[in-house]
């Protein structure tokens, strides 16, 4: 009785290095997946006799192709900072902060770009200002002139187009942020003697800069990885651009050499990031905030907002309207005329009963299920293991998957190019390149993040001794796992699940690298319908691809009022 | 209903101890209380029992049965916690029916056991509510009835009341100790307030700094506390600093500070306690054992703070190189003013001896 000898299995339960077994799967996937390919791609670009013959290329004087569209990304990224911040910082506070006519559905549009797909979105925007688009015509044929006066082109497009659909960022920090704003600290300051503008610069804008300054890094990086909208607008001298011309044009080192300058960039961003939120102090906000919207009250003021808020929600609601229009269109009718002529609901027919026009829906469907299935299971694994166990390694954890999400897309596509267009015991001793499985495994390394932090969020909510509570009424691990961690983190599973199948369902930066023309993936099939002049019928698929995204949201909306009331 | 015996327990985290060289044996249906500070060990203490620590050293026996490294969930015990940890998206009945189901009961029995159950802790028409839906006092008994329901060996509470307005946890209180008493489970209970300890526990174990400072009835520990940390930790008390003039038989004489001759029993003072002629002891008075007027142990001095409860009133009076605490009962008489002075004795009895 005195010396129970311990079971085997009690002895390596206890072990200390158990916990590694348990999460070496995890790192194993990451190092596959993730540092691996990047490791291809950068042996890739030392490839030559000489040592940094690409990088010397790359910083060559003489041929500046490349030092100008990294200047070019830079300062498109900059320009893109700036303006999304002017936008979103002053929607947010005219939303919260005031009232006007017109204010309720301007604060429900305001959300629009969001369910925009990055090449849906810049294809109405050349629909609509574009070289033959919209409103240049309706200008044109007003004044009688040979040529559009204006049309949104160059540089200056891609800078719109990412202010419309990044604005978003700044809008839903700071409006957070002004939430979260005691009022009292306000009536503090001015019953201090401060005056309106004192307030402004010394109280508000302070509270407000942690948001910002997130959201400017943030946008910052997406801009830089930009890729959609320069190539609808022609700027090849940027460095995506760069990368995709460089591969087409079989030149491989370069195309690394490229890739890994930018990595650079945003793996540089990634960081400073992640330092700036850890180093940043959340207040804590008092109890029970009242909104006060002030009232807008003089007339005139209240004319300038109805017809300012009437200009902002058309702007907001015209690039779905337009789409919507463009897909009940006869392809190839519409030339020179202001709005399309011929209208047909053939091409939503055609969705779903020509092969050919399904096919590339169903390829999308596949791909982003399988994709998907692979985030759930690594994400909330790894959501679990971050959380719950103890074990050394785990900001390389936190680091490694966060990667692949800072990772441009295209950068993503050409380190799988680097690491699987050979046999690698990593893909089964199989080509990945030009099956149907390399864009699976892209959208998967891609949206690696999603599921794992809304996963490890609820997680974190989740107070450990309702696990605790259950293993001692007797339940094992695993009983616990499905019966209580499940059901109650699966609000953020799901919404991280949703997410993810929708992005991979509309992927293209990445896929418009990799696709094999046997599986073409929807996306790009938009973008090929668009060159042959299909507009109805790619306007169909950015239909049902908004379609999709709204349901979504709203699933997600509903959830996340659902869950708020069970929530301890 | 199961003992428990704790041998040369130790728990360290990294390089501090949470507790050090436990010893400990809790009789079968005792009810037994760990009381101590926050971050005493006594919640570390309990939560090595559930099994959600192992120790660092030593060894844990459930009756004869060595459960050191047990897992949690096959101990067979029952545990309430601080915050209760009610499964958010269960009902009531689905709370309490948890571990049936996992002893995989069947549908009947489980249905039967948890009815009987919400009715000794007075929920009997609330199977079918919503955690959320339930206040704190009835949260505090949905987890109590689960964690009873499945006749657990030995019952761990970790402060169940402390998240309970006062008037709530008074009553909770009486109705944990009564449910307790009716089925006899082996329960131990984690606090640190002194009250309920003493309310509620057969024996109490009071913890500091990881380790125990005493262990023995609520009335061996108030009456007789081992020491200086005690005798302040369990209700109020005065402590004076004295030196020993003279020990005649069983009567110890000793002179304050500033020269106030006291007269105290040998036997009132700590176990450890050796007394000398010319040692600085300390006497421990409990404000609700000073009387008014002359007798044994006269002394006067001035009044520095009047406080009126209603069953009482409380003075602190002060005798220039010590003050004490007085509590007398309220006997409708006239209540003095601060900067009057006041005549007060203490019986030879109620002055008892503590070390350094």
């Amino acid at each position: 009785m005195e010396k129970q000898s311990e079971s085997t299995w009690t002895r390596i339960f206890h072990a200390n290095w158990f916990v590694y077994v348990l999460i070496s799967p995890l790192f194993l996937v990451l190092f596959a997946y993730v540092v691996y390919p990047f490791y291809q791609t950068f042996i890739q670009s030392f490839a030559g006799d000489e040592a940094f013959l690409h990088y010397k290329k790359f910083f060559d004087i003489a041929s500046p192709a490349n030092l100008e569209a990294l200047w070019t990304s830079i300062y498109i990224s900059f320009i893109s900072v700036i303006c999304c911040a002017l936008v979103g910082v002053t929607m947010a506070f005219l939303l919260e902060r005031y009232n006007f006519p017109g204010r309720r559905i301007l604060s429900v549009l305001v959300l629009v770009p969001m369910a925009l797909p990055p090449l849906v979105g810049v294809l109405s925007f050349s629909f609509l200002y574009g070289d033959s688009g919209i409103f240049p015509r309706i200008f044109q044929h007003l004044f009688g002139l040979d040529h559009v006066p204006f049309a949104l082109k160059g540089i200056w497009g891609v800078i719109v187009v990412h202010t419309f659909t990044m604005y978003t960022y700044f809008y839903l920090t700071a409006s957070a942020a002004i939430k979260g704003l005691d009022p009292a600290l306000e009536e503090a300051a001015t019953s201090l003697g401060a005056g309106r503008i004192r307030v402004w610069t010394k109280v508000i804008l302070p509270m407000l800069t942690p948001s910002i300054v997130a959201s400017s890094l943030l946008v910052f990086m997406i801009s830089m990885a930009s890729y959609t909208a320069p190539l609808m607008f022609g700027v090849e001298r940027t460095m995506t651009m760069q990368i995709y011309l460089s591969r087409t044009n079989g030149n491989l080192e370069m195309a690394a050499t490229q890739s890994m300058i930018l990595s650079f960039v945003s793996i540089t961003f990634l960081i400073i990031m992640r330092w700036y939120q850890n180093r940043r102090n959340y207040q804590n906000l008092s109890k029970g905030i009242s909104v006060h919207r002030s009232e807008v009250s003089s007339k005139k003021v209240k004319i300038i907002a109805t017809i300012a808020s009437f200009v902002g929600t058309l702007i907001l609601i015209l690039p779905i309207l337009v789409l919507i229009l463009i897909s009940f269109s006869v392809d190839g009718a519409w030339k020179t005329q202001i709005l399309p002529t011929d209208y047909t609901i053939d091409h939503y027919i055609a969705l779903f009963t020509d092969e050919r026009t399904w096919r590339p829906i169903w390829n999308s469907i596949q791909m982003g299920v399988i994709a998907t299935l692979g985030n759930i299971i690594f994400g909330v694994a790894a959501a679990y293991a971050m959380v719950r166990l103890n074990f050394k390694g785990k900001t390389m954890l936190d680091i490694l998957i966060m990667v692949p999400w800072a990772l441009p897309g295209t950068v993503v596509a050409v380190n799988l190019i680097a690491a699987f267009s050979t046999e690698s015991i990593f893909s089964f001793n199989q080509v990945l390149i030009g099956t149907f499985w390399i864009l699976p495994l892209a959208y998967f390394i891609r949206h690696l993040p999603l599921v794992f932090r809304s996963t490890s969020a609820s997680l974190v909510q989740l107070d450990q001794s309702i696990e605790e509570a259950s293993r001692g009424l007797g339940a094992n691990w695993w009983y616990t796992f499905r019966r209580i961690v499940v059901p109650l983190t699966f609000t953020g599973i799901l919404a991280g699940t949703l997410l993810a199948l929708v992005q991979s369902f509309g992927e293209f930066v990445a896929s418009i690298l990799i696709y094999s023309t046997s599986t073409i993936p929807l996306s790009v099939a938009i973008f090929q319908k668009l060159y042959a002049f299909k507009f109805g019928t790619a306007c169909a698929y950015g239909v049902l691809q908004i379609c999709l995204i709204l349901v979504v949201l709203i699933i997600s909306e509903k959830l996340s009022k659902g869950s708020a009331g069970t929530a301890i | 209903m199961r003992s428990v015996r704790i041998e040369n327990v130790s728990k360290q985290f990294g390089q501090v101890y949470g507790v050090k060289d436990l010893n400990l044996e809790i009789k079968a249906g005792e009810f037994f209380t760990f009381l101590g500070p926050s971050g005493c060990g006594k919640t570390t203490t309990l939560r090595m029992l559930a099994g959600f620590y192992y120790p660092t050293k030593g060894k844990i026996l459930f009756d004869e049965r060595d459960v050191t490294r047990l897992q949690p969930n096959k101990r067979n015990i029952g545990m309430v916690f601080q915050n209760y940890a009610l499964f958010p998206h269960m009902t009531v009945d689905e709370n309490i029916a948890f571990g049936l189901q996992v002893r995989k009961f069947s549908k009947a029995e489980i249905q039967h056991k948890v009815d009987r159950i919400r009715g000794q802790v007075h929920l009997a028409a609330y199977g079918n509510r919503k955690i959320n839906e339930l206040s704190g006092g009835q949260q505090q008994r949905v987890a109590l009835a689960r964690a009873l329901v499945i006749e657990p060996d030995i019952l761990l509470l970790d402060e169940p009341l402390s998240n309970l307005d006062a008037k709530l946890r008074e009553e909770t209180r009486i109705e944990i100790k009564r449910i307790q008493s009716e089925l006899g489970v082996t329960t131990i209970y984690v606090t640190h307030d002194q009250m309920e300890a003493m309310s509620m526990s057969d024996r109490i174990m009071v913890m500091e700094n990881g380790y125990i400072k005493q262990i023995g009835t609520p009335q061996e520990i108030y009456h007789q506390p081992k020491d200086r940390f005690v005798a302040n930790f369990i209700g109020e008390t005065n402590l004076i600093e004295c030196s020993i003039q003279a020990i005649d038989g069983e009567n110890v004489q000793v002179r304050t500070v500033n020269g106030h001759n006291l007269t105290g029993r040998k036997q009132q003072s700590s176990p450890s306690l050796t007394h000398m002629i010319g040692d600085k002891v300390f006497i421990s008075i409990r404000p609700e054992s000073i009387q008014l007027g002359t007798g044994e142990n006269t002394l006067t001095g001035k009044i520095t703070f009047v406080e009126f409860t209603g069953i009482s009133v409380n003075y602190i009076v002060d005798f220039t190189a010590f003050s004490l605490k007085v509590m007398l009962i309220n006997s409708y008489d006239q209540i003095k003013k601060i900067g009057e002075d006041i005549t007060i004795h203490m019986a030879q009895d109620s002055l008892y001896f503590l070390g350094e």
